[in-house]
């Protein structure tokens, strides 16, 4: 097989740390080739770098054959590589023709673009609308409008960051056909992911970063997930595993609860009914804006419903906000880790004063105890193994699985009655989810009820006894996480009933 | 009172002349917000274009030389404002307010030796018969060329806006900076262009007051348009036309306060001054009542600074 793209020796260091050091390897032409590794292993920088948005300080690539040194992504857009990005880059605000015109270099009118974008997505099976808006579209149609964004220039070499993190296992099938059929057609894909049981059936060979250094290469089809991810991290891994407890009494319980969304992209939520009962991690899936902000701003009681709508130990708090639901044991845990769950700049403790105030009697009169906040936010750091210089640095100078541990700890440490947490290990490593799941476990063993929102079917396969799944801002039945196949789950996904 | 006294046609027209410094700031203003900056200096821009139309215009005896000194003088102003928040990464809402603040108090300076001169009058269309129409001709066809302009500037920046690559591109950075920027748009230039564009706007709407409607040289004379200004911007939800729509009802209500002032309606004068600004509250109100709508228009990137993290 002919080579597409050769990496020699390429090493970029920011100030404090070396992103990639002496990265080398192939991408043979109409292969598929997986990038494996951490957060913080040096994927990002290494695929910018392909792309033109960042420059090697040494080392050097050839792009079929001829020596290749984009200076901005136009110019490797115009040797004929292609991106679709990890958080979509797409404008919410503006239909799918314009969208993809600003991707092009010379986009055509746009009647004959919106022809052409027809073309292609009958071609490769991804039916999409030009003149929708992009803000109205699922996340699975977003990533269409980005492929095809990509296919409309003829790529020789597609990169794909964490392509299928918010799919439906459908939605994956239908993308890995599109794949192939463009593997066929002679296209080289870069696929970087962490799923690695995708990898293990997509790609042909992956190559494994690890602290910016190339640590192993292997033909994924012979490995193991597991091998797979201890090549990784470079450690044996533990999965994590629940006590068998038996359910006690019902803790929390939601009735009819309807929302109207406040977000002219969200989606309102329905009727949502459950019980969540002691002991219990009941797991809710589905594929992300179908309503799992807006439960977790219903449930943390940001936003207001009936008072009847949600109950915790008999008494009805639906019209409390979130400070009187904590104090009564109520705590949760939003996605956005920056500026939701904790605030950027400001430090450790201060981000833990500002759930655990009154709960934890951090002040008294509205003077901070400064020494218990201290000893607070030092109790979360050590149980949950954070990796922090201190107490006093700021919330954003954590790594994205170090601040993770410590907003979802933060509420541990609490003792809730009930624990409500969204996307608990969303960009998180594999150590490190590892050891957030297992918590999350031991919390439930102890008698709390806890929901995970999530995306991560596996994760949520994994800890939850219960299961359900929100499409469309309506919630299915729960029922027992051992009985459903990932085809069941796909199906309750796209919004049908399962009997 | 005798009513009978106001005028209709001489109301209509001079409607017109008082919205096209109002005009002229918001459509610039729209640009810049379009491209996501927020900035609140359009007062001090237009009072510091206010003073530079006058004093190249009376220096050279040009009105057209005092409109393009006006443009140039407020859009050096803006750079300010675009060096401080696109480079140094200052908060946009300080940085605006300094630069109103600013541009006011230079512009009392340089103007001190200019208060009481009368600046050389602008040439007014004449189109023959057309002009001479009754009714018709004073409102539409007899008016001095920057209102023409003015007009004119809307619909190119609507065309602009809408059909062009470049447009879609300054929307774009508008709506999303960082998916702009891994698109290997450049965010920064193509936001300080149009912070400069808004700042000639404002500077030609500003020496519209001095040199046409007053037309005189005082000390604060935009009192207030610049916010004005403002706020039609975001009663035309961001869209170019409705700008026209905004300013010529603020523009309407002024004329019609000043002429019931005229025929002494029994209301104290304050009521009637504060009028525009009433109306411009209550229209502000309704319009954000339905805050979905709003913020469908809306730039999603307004006010946010933008730093290419690689």
């Amino acid at each position: 097989m002919s080579k597409l793209l050769r990496l020699n020796g390429l090493t970029k260091a920011y100030p404090g740390v070396i992103a990639n050091n002496a990265v080398s390897f192939d991408i043979g032409t109409g292969e598929i080739h997986a990038l494996l590794g951490e957060n913080g292993a040096g994927k990002s920088t290494l695929v910018k770098m392909i792309y033109g948005l960042v420059k090697p300080d040494s080392g050097e690539m050839e792009f079929a054959g001829q020596p290749f040194a984009p200076s901005e992504p136009r110019a490797a857009r115009q040797s004929g590589v292609a991106m679709v990005f990890q958080h979509f880059s797409l404008f919410e605000a503006l239909n799918v023709a314009e969208n993809i015109a600003l991707g092009m270099e010379n986009p055509p009118r746009s009647n004959i673009l919106s022809k052409q974008i027809r073309e292609v997505s009958a071609k490769y099976g991804l039916t999409i609308d030009p003149d929708r808006l992009v803000g109205d579209l699922s996340a699975g149609e977003r990533q269409r409008v980005e492929i095809i964004r990509c296919l409309l220039q003829d790529p020789k070499l597609l990169i794909m960051d964490e392509p299928t993190s918010v799919l439906t296992p459908q939605e994956v099938d239908t993308l890995f056909i599109t794949l192939r059929k463009l593997q066929a057609e002679g296209t080289s894909i870069l696929y970087i992911s962490h799923k690695l049981d995708e990898i293990r059936t997509l790609c042909e060979h992956a190559t494994v970063l690890r602290g910016g250094k190339v640590v192993g290469t292997c033909i994924p089809s012979q490995e193991t997930a597991k091998s797979l991810a201890e090549m990784m991290v470079g450690a044996k891994l533990q999965t994590p595993k629940k006590a068998a407890t038996e359910l006690g009494q019902p803790l929390l319980k939601l009735e009819n609860l309807s929302l109207q969304s406040k977000d002219p992209f969200g989606t309102s939520l329905r009727n949502i009914t459950f019980m969540l009962r002691a002991g219990e991690i009941l797991g809710i899936g589905g594929v992300a804006g179908n309503g799992q902000d807006e439960l977790m701003l219903a449930l943390s009681g940001e936003e207001l419903v009936d008072a009847n709508a949600i109950s915790l130990k008999g008494e009805f708090i639906g019209q409390l906000g979130p400070t009187p639901r904590r104090m009564r044991g109520l705590l949760a845990a939003p996605e956005e880790r920056l500026g939701h769950a904790a605030a950027p700049d400001m430090s450790l403790t201060e981000n833990s004063l500002l759930t655990a105030f009154y709960r934890q009697r951090l002040g008294r009169r509205g003077f901070v105890n400064k020494q218990a906040s201290e000893n607070f936010t030092k109790a979360i750091i050590q149980q949950f193994d954070v990796r922090t210089p201190g107490i006093t640095n700021t919330a954003k100078s954590l790594s994205g699985g170090n601040l993770q541990k410590f907003v979802v700890g933060r509420e541990i440490v609490q003792n809730p009655t009930v624990f409500v947490v969204n996307q608990p290990t969303w960009g998180v490593d594999a150590a490190a989810a590892a050891s957030i799941r297992q918590a999350l476990l031991e919390l439930a063993s102890n008698g709390a009820g806890v929901l995970v929102i999530s995306q991560d079917l596996d994760e949520l396969m994994e800890v939850s006894d219960n299961f359900a799944v929100l499409a469309e801002g309506r919630l299915s039945k729960p029922q027992n996480a051992k009985g459903v196949t990932v085809e069941e789950i796909g199906l309750m996904m796209g919004g049908s009933e399962i009997a | 009172m005798d009513f009978s006294s106001i005028s209709i046609v001489s109301l209509l027209a001079t409607l017109m002349v008082a919205a096209t410094p109002i005009l002229l700031a918001a459509i610039g203003e729209l640009v810049t917000e379009k491209s996501g900056v927020l900035n609140l200096g359009v007062e001090g821009m237009m009072i510091f274009g206010a003073i530079c139309g006058f004093i190249a215009a009376v220096e050279t005896g040009s009105p057209l030389i005092g409109f393009i000194a006006a443009a140039a003088g407020a859009a050096a102003l803006s750079l300010l404002f675009a060096i401080l928040t696109q480079y140094l990464l200052a908060n946009q809402v300080a940085s605006g307010l300094a630069l109103t603040l600013f541009g006011l108090g230079l512009a009392a300076l340089l103007g001190h030796k200019y208060t009481g001169i009368k600046p050389p009058s602008s040439p007014k269309l004449d189109l023959p018969i057309l002009s001479d129409l009754p009714v018709i001709g004073p409102i539409l066809f007899n008016h001095d060329y920057m209102i023409y302009f003015s007009i004119l500037l809307v619909a190119v920046v609507w065309y602009f806006l809408k059909f062009t690559r470049k447009g879609l591109v300054l929307r774009a950075v508008g709506e999303n900076h960082d998916a702009a920027h891994a698109l290997g748009y450049k965010v920064i230039r193509i936001r300080v262009l149009a912070i400069m564009f808004g700042g000639a706007c404002a500077g030609m709407g500003g020496a519209y007051l001095s040199l046409i409607r007053v037309p005189q040289w005082t000390e604060g004379m935009t009192a207030g348009a610049g916010w004005i200004a403002l706020a039609i911007v975001v009663f035309a939800s961001w869209k170019p036309w409705r700008i026209i729509l905004g300013a010529y009802l603020f523009g309407g209500v002024t004329i019609l306060q000043l002429n019931l002032q005229a025929v002494g309606v029994d209301i104290p004068v304050s009521y009637l001054s504060m009028a525009p600004y009433l109306v411009t509250i209550i229209v502000l109100v309704i319009m954000s009542a339905d805050r979905k709508r709003a913020s469908l228009n809306a730039p999603a990137s307004l006010g946010r600074i933008f730093h290419a993290s690689n």
